[in-house]
């Protein structure tokens, strides 16, 4: 058992490997099927663990991963019946969705990335659903975002792709803190991450303080399932192509939320304010989203809030009701909205728009499309007796027994806006006026079309009162709640008004106008329902100004811009100025003072040591000047001296000649001496001052070359300095 | 208990490739991805040295931690660099740069 959790945890894991490593080997055409392979093989492995564990085989293994002063760390699988459904739903939507992508993405270039991305994000998937212990589970969280990021930029090329890719990452980021601050208050708090050892030592604290760190965690589940506030990177990412749209963005990494909250769901219980706090956020999310859903006019992201919305009946599920109701309406949920999703890309494939209005008649070409379609509508709509009508009547059901009045009629208006909005986009799409050339999708894409809309209509029925509640009891439900007839019949005839006033409003007969948009027309409701112009007026300036108001989703990126964005960049901006003006200007500053200093300096030189210099240079001359005249006088003394001396000398003549002639003698030496040292000065001495001189010049020419100016010539001479050094230390080390 | 010299053996073998991305890139960020390696392969090191010499304690790891976060703040300066030179040359091919030379 426990092998075979992680066989099938790895397939897709070591998918991605192959496709990223062997990405410039395997053909592009090649690579879908080494992904689908490994997919299918792990989907059989998710069947058998599901009847292993409906067989009670479940299990929970753990081992040390580390042991940090005694403080240990976990890893841990679990394979309860909550996981079990779960990888079992991730699986089944993956494998159905890789499938489509061949249809869907055929002829992209990176393919290898796409099939290695999505690979990756289920492995990442399973692991969260697997995970018993709240880092692990983490850490796989953060993957399943990663990839989101990679797989909504797939098509990074486009400004809106990446620019949506980082909006989800960054706003899911921002509820992940929520989740790691919790995780560690946990982890501080009762000294373990184990989620099993979580539940049993949980009892033992403080319910309030228990309620704060549930709700650190929720507030993880709040970013990846786009609940409020919280919610605005979902529709954005629809950037990504359609199949991811289904598979992440619709039926299981927005479904993280959700499980992380039914996975620790024994602590929301212990902390009964926390449940109440998460079927509230749960409730405003559902019925705003829905709100949003009506006026919108791109088919993606009309799935986009519908997906909102239903996330946030799956909170209120799970804060109202039990774990059973939120998890069972996330699995029917998977079914539909990854069908409807998918139905989606199919049209949009054939048509390469995303815009409702330019659609029109596709009923009779898209046949498949358009019935499977319908199929998902009902589901979602909650119409009997497909998928969604069991669990958004159990929910209802819930929140009406435990007297959530509140949460109850959100709900059930929800329940209406929805069948509304969902058939409005069918009517607009299969059933317009316009004729618009389109053809079906190929059988690789309408085939997982087929499936999921069989799944859709059945699996409603594996928690209704036919087969008894199986669903709940199979997650250790003890008893269902009976079903209340009247509820029951409040909920369809709510999702009928809406069908039929989607009807009425959108649906297209000939010979009728076109009545796009026109719900809330005042043309359309003073022509048939006769209200007075004035009273008409103002109530068709107050719908105008609430469609325009929805159309722009409540103006909350506009909000989160104002209060957010601009005050971070205007902080930026500032700190920008203050590394200009404050830090460089310091750096500026010191290096005009040094410069300044530099030419005082210099002023100083030519000023007084250089005039001093003069003065003294002049002085001497003086001096000399004196001494010359001092001189002649001396020489008129000898001279005089001289004459008397010739006469001597004349007498001495003769002797003299010869010592003469030796002195002469002498003085050649002398200067003969003389040339020998000047020649040794010039030549030796000068010389070797020269050589230097020279020898400098040449290394420093030479060495000029190695300043190449390329950037990463630099640290290579200094890695074969070090790496010089190195050997050098070895070899003479050994001695 | 995995012995010393494997840890040892792949942070030079990380070391290595770091340095060899960092010598031979030509795309900046990747420079400095590669200059990330060869750090995060000496932290490796250290860690290992910290448990084959005071399993008990931890201070090895604590002064990895720190390691890490000057690293990041590390990385953050040098990728606003790499900004700013990308906003100047709209470039970051490193071999564009060549105001070094002598």
């Amino acid at each position: 058992m426990f092998e075979l959790t992680l066989i099938m945890l790895a397939l897709p894991l070591s998918a991605f490997v192959v496709l990223l490593l062997g990405g410039k080997i395997i053909p592009p055409k090649k690579s879908p099927f080494v992904a689908i392979t490994a997919m299918a093989i792990s989907t059989v492995l998710a069947w058998a663990l599901l009847i292993a564990v409906i067989l009670g085989k479940e299990f929970e293994r753990h081992f040390t991963w580390f042991d940090v002063g005694g403080q240990i760390v976990h890893l841990g699988v679990i394979l309860d019946p909550l996981a079990a459904g779960m990888l079992l739903v991730v699986t089944m939507v993956a494998l159905l969705v890789q499938i489509y992508s061949l249809g869907y993405m055929h002829g992209e270039k990176r393919m290898n990335w796409y099939y290695a991305a999505l690979s990756l994000f289920t492995f990442a998937m399973l692991g969260v659903v697997v995970s018993s212990s709240l880092i692990q589970l983490l850490v796989f969280w953060e993957l399943v975002g990663l990839c989101s990021y990679f797989l909504i930029g797939f098509w990074y090329e486009r400004e809106d792709a990446s620019r949506a890719a980082k909006k989800a990452f960054l706003t899911t980021r921002t509820g992940d803190v929520g989740f790691l601050v919790g995780a560690i208050l946990f982890f501080t708090v009762l000294g373990t991450f184990h989620i099993p050892t979580l539940y049993e030592r949980a009892a033992s604290i403080n319910p309030n303080l228990l309620a704060v760190m549930v709700l650190l965690l929720f507030a993880g589940a709040v970013g990846k399932s786009a609940q409020l506030p919280l919610h605005v990177w979902l529709p954005d990412a629809m950037a990504g192509p359609t199949p991811v749209s289904a598979l992440i963005h619709a039926a299981t990494m927005v479904a993280a939320g959700v499980y992380l909250v039914a996975r620790t769901y024994p602590l929301f219980e212990m902390a009964p304010v926390a449940l109440e706090v998460v079927a509230y956020v749960g409730a405003f999310t559902a019925f705003f989203a829905a709100t949003i859903a009506l006026v919108q006019v791109d088919i993606k992201k009309i799935l986009a809030y519908s997906t909102v919305s239903q996330l946030g009946y799956m909170m209120v599920g799970l804060g109202v009701g039990s774990l059973a109701t939120g998890m069972f309406h996330l699995t029917t949920h998977a079914a539909f909205k990854a069908l409807l999703f998918l139905t989606a890309g199919s049209v949009i494939h054939s048509l390469h728009t995303q815009d409702i209005r330019e659609m029109g008649r596709l009923y009779p070409k898209m046949k498949v499309t358009a019935i499977t379609t319908i199929i998902g509508g009902l589901a979602l709509a909650g119409v009997p007796p497909f998928a969604g009508f069991w669990s958004k009547d159990e929910i209802l059901l819930e929140a009406a027994h435990n007297h959530f009045t509140l949460i109850y009629y959100l709900a059930l208006i929800t329940a209406g806006l929805t069948a509304f909005y969902i058939f409005r986009l069918i009517f607009l799409t299969f059933f317009g006026d316009e004729e618009v050339e389109a053809h079906e999708s190929p059988p690789v894409m309408t085939v997982p079309l087929i499936v999921l809309a069989v799944v859709s209509i059945f699996i409603g029925f594996l928690n209704s009162p036919f087969l008894n509640n199986a669903f709940g009891h199979f997650l250790g439900e003890k008893e269902a709640l009976k079903p209340d007839l009247s509820i029951m019949a409040t909920s369809v005839f709510v999702a009928f008004a809406g069908i039929f006033v989607a009807y009425r409003s959108y649906y297209f007969q000939p010979g009728k106008k076109s009545r796009l948009n026109s719900l809330l027309s005042k043309r359309i409701l003073a022509e048939k329902y006769w209200i007075n112009q004035a009273y008409l007026r103002t109530f068709g300036f107050v719908a105008d100004f609430l469609r325009h108001v929805a159309y722009n989703k409540y103006f909350v990126d506009e909000f989160y811009q104002l209060v957010i964005v601009r005050p971070v960049h205007y902080f930026a901006d500032l700190l920008y100025l203050f590394d200009l003006k404050v830090i460089d200007g310091l750096v500026n500053s010191i290096g005009w003072a040094t410069l300044s200093v530099a030419y005082s300096v210099g002023g100083f030189d030519v000023a007084v040591i250089d005039r001093a210099i003069d003065h003294f240079g002049k002085g001497a001359l003086g001096v000399s000047k004196i001494m010359g005249g001092f001189d002649v006088e001396i020489d008129k003394i000898s001279v005089s001296m001289g004459r008397g001396a010739v006469g001597v000398s004349k007498v001495m003549g003769g002797a003299d000649s010869k010592a003469d002639k030796a002195t002469e003698g002498l003085g050649w030496t002398n200067l003969r001496l003389g040339w020998l040292a000047r020649g040794f000065d010039l030549g030796v001495v000068d010389g070797a001052v020269n050589g230097v001189s020279l020898l400098i010049a040449g290394i420093g020419k030479r060495l000029r070359r190695i300043q190449s100016g390329y950037l990463q010539d630099y640290p290579l001479i200094m890695f074969l300095t070090v790496l010089t050094l190195i050997i050098v230390v070895i070899f003479l080390g050994k001695k | 208990m995995i012995p010393l010299s494997y840890y040892l053996v792949l942070a030079a073998l990380v070391f290595c490739i770091g340095l060899f991305g960092a010598l031979v890139r030509k795309n900046a960020v990747l420079v400095l991805l590669s200059l990330e390696l060869m750090l995060n392969a000496i932290v490796l090191n250290l860690i290992a040295f910290s448990n084959f010499a005071t399993p008990v304690t931890i201070k090895g790891q604590i002064f990895s931690l720190f390691v890490m976060v000057i690293a990041a703040s590390e990385i953050g300066l040098g990728l606003a660099i790499v900004l700013f030179l990308y906003r100047k040359r709209a470039t970051i091919e490193m071999d564009k740069f060549t105001e070094l030379k002598g």
